[in-house]
């Protein structure tokens, strides 16, 4: 399986980061030879083996469904880069 | 009176609590050393008044005729990948520049609780990416160690938790945290000659540490010797509910269980381990520890992990497909950079702001990660990665059938110069070939210094134990100690 530009324009745009061109001729080659290199496993029989969900074996725990620690809006928003009136502020979404 | 900064945790500990010196004079002490150690750039910010807080909060405590606490007088450094509350939290990326937290980790919570100060947030690779402390957005940490060579090229303290070993070689601090995903508390423990463990999966909180591949991440301590590790484990490990795989278990007394004898312990050579091209000197040192293990009573067998060659592939799958969703909270919304070209939509905003924020190589892993997760690769990478993580851990399963213990050199060589792996990510991941297993086996595993190459720099061993004998570990790690007699330190050259 080889990348190409257009894969890893693909990928940046699901990853949502900007990248150029320039960047994208860069990373190809790159890419390429990492995913080249964990193409090996392939080699493993894996036909009757479970895939690992937990590396040490532990039940999840449930807990009551109500609020533990509410009413801290400002703690919230105090690391916003832009808020207003008590909400995080982003660019127009809808017209 | 001798400079306590030369002193380790157990050590200041008891000093303080015996009067010899107070908190205060231990702190002042470290803090000065940190001031002017700017050159080895081991901190990203320095909290002299926490560490002074936490002193007088301990000479009160003894003026006061109160008992102290675990930790009274012991000043640490604290990975910048642990929340600290109003203190400002990056995970040494551009993207969280300026965050301060309002909340604190549990770890670093834990610790304090039990009387210890921090000294600051110390330096590391990005988002704990890395394996040379290189892709820090705030610049190459240094390790205090220099080849014999006389050339004093700057060498890497090893990473992701680079700055936590700089600053302990250098007696800027006893001890610090780390955090190991593939190895990143054992790997630069071994290149500066101090002591790591990670322990089991599960010990230690997530909570409050940055993540960045969920089912790997573990915190664990850094410090000269095995029993300051043990101390500084026993107060960062524990229950939480608030981490969904946090190990419900008692922390065990791992100081006073402390015994270098192995008598009745067996301990396994994997022969998987011994790799094609690895350097004398390595081979000859993990000779040296099998003497030594032998010395301490153990019966040494050679045992097979027939998976190993797959574990760094298939922890280049897995790791960066955690980090990949992980990271998506980066958004430049709720916390951190935020970068809104003119006239951009949401998306775009999204898009500039991780393009901005984050370095080249987590920007390669996060793709990676995408890439392996995308539709139609799926069952190809992701799923095949975690059928491999299966059979690496019942390898691992397999081989406590005959031994207690693995014994293995913690990483393929001494460290390397700043620069001399950046340009090839592929021959930076492969440093990681011998502790990536027992991280995909979510095991306990620890390095202790084992000697110096024929450069001067150290060599590290690593023990790796079954699920939840982090006691065994650090025995087993306290028996090479004991027989490696290993006293070396850099000369104060920064």
């Amino acid at each position: 399986m080889s990348v190409d530009t257009a894969t890893v324009k693909k990928v940046a745009s699901l990853a949502r980061i900007a990248i150029t061109d320039a960047d994208a001729e860069r990373l190809a080659p790159e890419l390429n030879n990492i995913l080249g290199w964990i193409e090996q496993l392939g080699e493993v029989d894996t036909s009757d083996v479970e895939p690992m969900t937990a590396v040490i074996p532990n039940a999840l725990r449930l807990r009551e469904d109500v609020v533990t620690e509410g009413g801290q809006r400002d703690a919230i928003l105090a690391n916003a880069p832009q808020g207003e009136h008590g909400f995080f502020t982003v660019p127009k979404v809808v017209e | 009176m001798a400079d306590v900064t030369d002193l380790g945790v157990a050590a200041l500990r008891d000093g303080v609590r015996a009067g010899t010196f107070s908190a205060r004079e231990v702190a002042d002490a470290f803090i000065v050393k940190v001031s002017r150690a700017k050159t080895l750039n081991a901190f990203i910010v320095e909290t002299p008044d926490h560490a002074i807080a936490a002193a007088k909060e301990a000479d009160a405590a003894r003026a006061a005729g109160e008992a102290l606490k675990p930790l009274a007088g012991v000043p640490i450094g604290m990975k910048d990948l642990f929340c600290t509350k109003g203190v400002q939290t990056t995970a040494a990326s551009h993207i969280l520049e300026g965050f301060k937290p309002v909340y604190e980790s549990t770890v670093s919570q834990k610790l304090w609780d039990a009387g210890a100060g921090m000294l600051g947030k110390l330096n590391m690779d990005q988002f704990a990416m890395g394996s040379s402390n290189e892709t820090s957005a705030f610049g190459n940490v240094i390790s205090p160690w220099r080849r014999k060579d006389g050339g004093n090229a700057p060498l890497t303290p090893g990473g992701s938790s680079g700055g936590s070993a700089s600053a302990i070689a250098a007696r800027l601090v006893p001890g610090a945290t780390g955090t190991d995903t593939g190895g990143s508390i054992r790997q630069p423990a071994a290149f500066v000659g101090i002591s790591g463990i990670k322990p089991t999966y599960g010990r230690c909180s997530r909570w409050g540490v940055v993540a960045f591949a969920s089912s790997l991440d573990q915190a664990g301590p850094m410090a000269r010797d095995v029993r300051d590790c043990a101390i500084l484990l026993e107060n960062m490990a524990g229950f939480d509910v608030k981490d969904s795989t946090s190990l419900n278990m008692v922390v065990p007394k791992w100081e006073a269980g402390l015994s270098g004898d192995l008598r009745g312990k067996r301990i396994g050579i994997p022969e998987e381990y011994l790799v094609d091209g690895m350097p004398p000197e390595i081979a000859a040192l993990w000779q040296q520890g099998i003497d030594w293990v032998k010395d301490a009573g153990a019966e040494v067998v050679e045992v097979s992990l027939p998976h190993t060659k797959y574990a760094l592939p298939a922890y280049y799958i897995i790791a960066p497909a955690e980090a990949s969703s992980n990271l998506a909270r980066y958004d430049g919304v709720r916390y951190g950079l935020r970068d809104l070209p003119e006239h951009a939509n949401l998306q775009e905003m999204y898009a500039a702001t991780r393009a901005a924020g984050f370095g080249d190589e987590v920007k390669r892993r996060i793709m990676i990660g995408t890439y392996v997760l995308s539709a139609g690769f799926y069952d190809a990478y992701f799923t095949q990665a975690s059928k491999v993580r299966t059979l690496i851990a019942r390898d691992f399963e397999r081989a406590w059938d005959y031994c207690d213990y693995l014994l293995t050199p913690t990483a393929p060589s001494a460290a390397f110069a700043l620069g001399e792996k950046m340009a090839d990510p592929l021959a930076m991941y492969l440093n990681d070939v011998f502790t990536v297993p027992s991280s995909l086996a979510g095991l306990p595993a620890m390095s202790v210094p084992g000697g110096l190459d024929k450069d001067g720099l150290p060599l590290g061993l690593q023990i790796i134990g079954k699920p939840f004998d982090e006691q065994g570990v650090l025995n087993a790690g306290l028996a090479i100690e004991e027989r490696a007699g290993f006293v070396a330190r850099p000369e104060a050259w920064w």
